[in-house]
């Protein structure tokens, strides 16, 4: 076993799990996809909480009702499973969303870009970074739900393209005033990190943040050579509850080549607790602060 | 979670375990890393407590041909390599005979050398239907040497894909009932497009059973693949991706699955359908806490 895994096991590390989802998938049956289980899969699975959306507001067109239907369904868990709502920013008045968000203790929005149809570059995403950046909440990416080989016919979307992610880190304005939004990519493959990492300065780079889910581990050894290239202070925990097997992250730590397992070099790798300190570094009063200046424009300072 | 008493046990516990559907590639492939994809696949194995790989090479993986559509050079090149590959290694690696059914004598002169070099299955990929006919004089020779089909299988085909003649769960029910006294296994339910079709496809072809190999995690796969086939037609197995085939030995512990089925799907169905004997020395070198006598049965 790897010395990560072992920490994970031994209940030194409790991470915070980044990407999971309450509600009903729209193409297949999920099993029992609630707040309940949830809470038992990931204790059993050693996390301590995780950043929850609500699975089926991503194929709505408002996501309002969905976010709403998220606060209310993880109020009565909100000690492990913190809201991770979406913010559509090409939607009328969206800048209610993110103060909702904020209102709600989010540690992260969600954007769907694929899903929404929205063109590389879109505005109103990389207005939603900054805005992002300045209220110290995470934006999170998903890049594909399923694999492209199993989609349902109507599911046509796609998935979020290198060129997509590196103009949503790229072109902020606060990225420019050092005030940059922390990005969560979740269900990249090694390709597409790559094509996305290397696209990007170490500026740029430092901000921009991979589950592992998708990455795999031997014989390919992806997983491996993105920890030795990339850097593990870019990669993070996830379950992907309820749609895929939780134990994904579990299996690739522990079969991570030997010189990446010793206890003495084992990486350190994000998970939701750290991140969200990434994501308030630059925020010097808390976001109660903000809904009490009754504007819009929540992020503004 | 699921956490080992000792660390020296298995990664994926210490029953034994045996995988039906292996790869390897060869210094013919357009890898210049064969032999670490190869050094790796062994050591993630052996970490992972993986007895036996049943393994082959599909020609030069589209080196010189096309992986589904290799040329009949090529496939002879990359059976022997396997068989060579697979006596080097002794128990912990058994070899299937890759054929291209489009090329009929070709296919049967290659099934004949590889079992007298002792291949213990034939794999067919996606160069003919799985339903053609002209892969009748394949099984035929498979119930002759009593040795199962490994058939590469698109779930639910739903329209052609590029570079193969995919075949899906209806195709092979097809080929299965024209041929009763062979087994079919059907690969990698995780491996591609929709798993839920193929089980309704062949529930009544006791003569399929299938592998859950594949990079596809869908939670509800295994579940759902219990409820209609159940776990003496299941075959635990990695294909080309080693950690999800981990994850699913972790959540084999988890779907509600009886001790006795989880041994069926890790090792006792790969035991009855292939050869006897072909996994012994295999199973005589596990490390598992069963009698050897217990195990070897």
């Amino acid at each position: 076993m790897t010395a990560a895994i072992e920490r994970v096991q031994g209940g030194e590390l409790q991470p915070v799990d980044v990407n999971a989802w309450i509600g009903e998938y729209p193409f297949r049956d999920v099993p029992h996809p609630t707040p309940d289980v949830l809470i038992r899969v990931l204790e059993r699975e050693g996390f301590s909480g995780a950043w929850v959306g609500h699975l089926p507001g991503a194929f709505h067109r408002d996501p309002v009702p969905s976010n709403r239907h998220l606060y209310a369904a993880l109020r009565p868990y909100r000690r492990q499973l913190a809201p991770a709502p979406m913010v559509r920013p090409d939607w009328p008045k969206w800048e209610h969303q993110l103060r909702d968000a904020v209102d709600e203790g989010a540690p992260a929005i969600r954007v769907y870009p694929a899903q929404w149809g929205l063109p590389v570059p879109h505005p109103g995403l990389i207005e939603l970074a900054d805005a992002c950046g300045e209220t110290g909440v995470a934006m999170l990416v998903t890049v594909r739900f399923e694999d492209l080989r199993q989609r349902h016919p109507l599911d046509t979307a796609g998935d979020v393209s290198a060129a997509m992610l590196r103009a949503i880190a790229r072109r902020t304005g606060a990225v420019r005033a050092g005030r940059g939004a922390v990005m969560l990519v979740v269900g990249a493959g090694k390709d597409l990190i790559e094509e996305t990492h290397w696209g990007l300065t170490p500026d740029e780079q430092s901000r921009v943040f991979y589950d592992f889910h998708w990455i795999w581990g031997p014989p390919e050894d992806h997983f491996g050579q993105l920890v030795r290239t990339v850097g593990a202070q870019h990669l993070t925990l996830s379950s992907w509850w309820p749609l895929r097997l939780t134990q994904q992250c579990r299996a690739l730590l522990a079969l991570l080549p030997d010189d990446l397992s010793s206890r003495a070099s084992a990486p350190d790798f994000h998970d939701g607790r750290s991140l969200v300190a990434l994501a308030r570094r630059h925020v010097d009063s808390p976001p109660v602060a903000l809904k009490e200046r009754g504007t819009d424009r929540v992020y503004g300072r | 979670m699921q956490t080992p008493s000792t660390a020296a046990l298995p990664l994926g516990g210490s029953l034994p375990l045996i995988d039906p559907h292996a790869h390897f590639h060869t210094p013919f492939t357009n890898r210049v890393d064969w032999a670490r994809y190869n050094a790796s696949r062994l050591a993630a194995g052996d970490r992972i407590g993986v007895l036996s790989h049943v393994a082959s090479v599909l020609g030069t993986w589209g080196h010189t041909s096309p992986t589904y559509f290799s040329s009949p050079a090529d496939q002879s090149q990359a059976n022997r390599w396997m068989l060579d590959f697979a006596e080097a290694q002794g128990a912990r690696v058994r070899a299937y005979v890759a054929v291209n059914p489009n090329f009929t004598q070709h296919a049967v002169a290659e099934i004949e050398y590889a079992m007298s070099r002792g291949a213990i299955g034939i794999k067919l990929a996606a160069g003919r239907r799985a339903d053609d006919v002209l892969l009748d004089d394949v099984a035929q020779l498979a119930a002759e040497h009593g040795v199962p089909i490994l058939q590469h299988i698109w779930q639910h085909r739903r329209r052609d894909w590029p570079n193969q003649d995919a075949s899906d769960g209806i195709d092979l029910a097809r080929m299965a009932t024209r041929h009763p006294r062979v087994t079919f296994l059907l690969a990698h339910i995780g491996g591609g497009g929709d798993w839920a079709h193929t089980f309704p496809a062949v529930v009544d072809n006791p003569n399929i059973v299938m592998d859950l190999s594949g990079s596809g995690i869908d939670r509800g796969m295994i579940d759902e693949a219990l409820r209609w086939i159940g776990a003496s037609r299941i075959l635990w197995a990695a294909d080309l991706t080693l950690c999800t085939a981990l994850t699913k030995l972790f959540a084999l512990d988890h779907l509600g699955a009886s001790e006795a089925e989880i041994a069926q799907m890790r090792w006792q169905n790969a035991v009855r359908i292939f050869p006897a004997g072909a996994f012994d020395a295999a199973l005589a070198a596990s490390k598992s806490p069963l009698p050897i006598s217990e195990v070897a049965q």
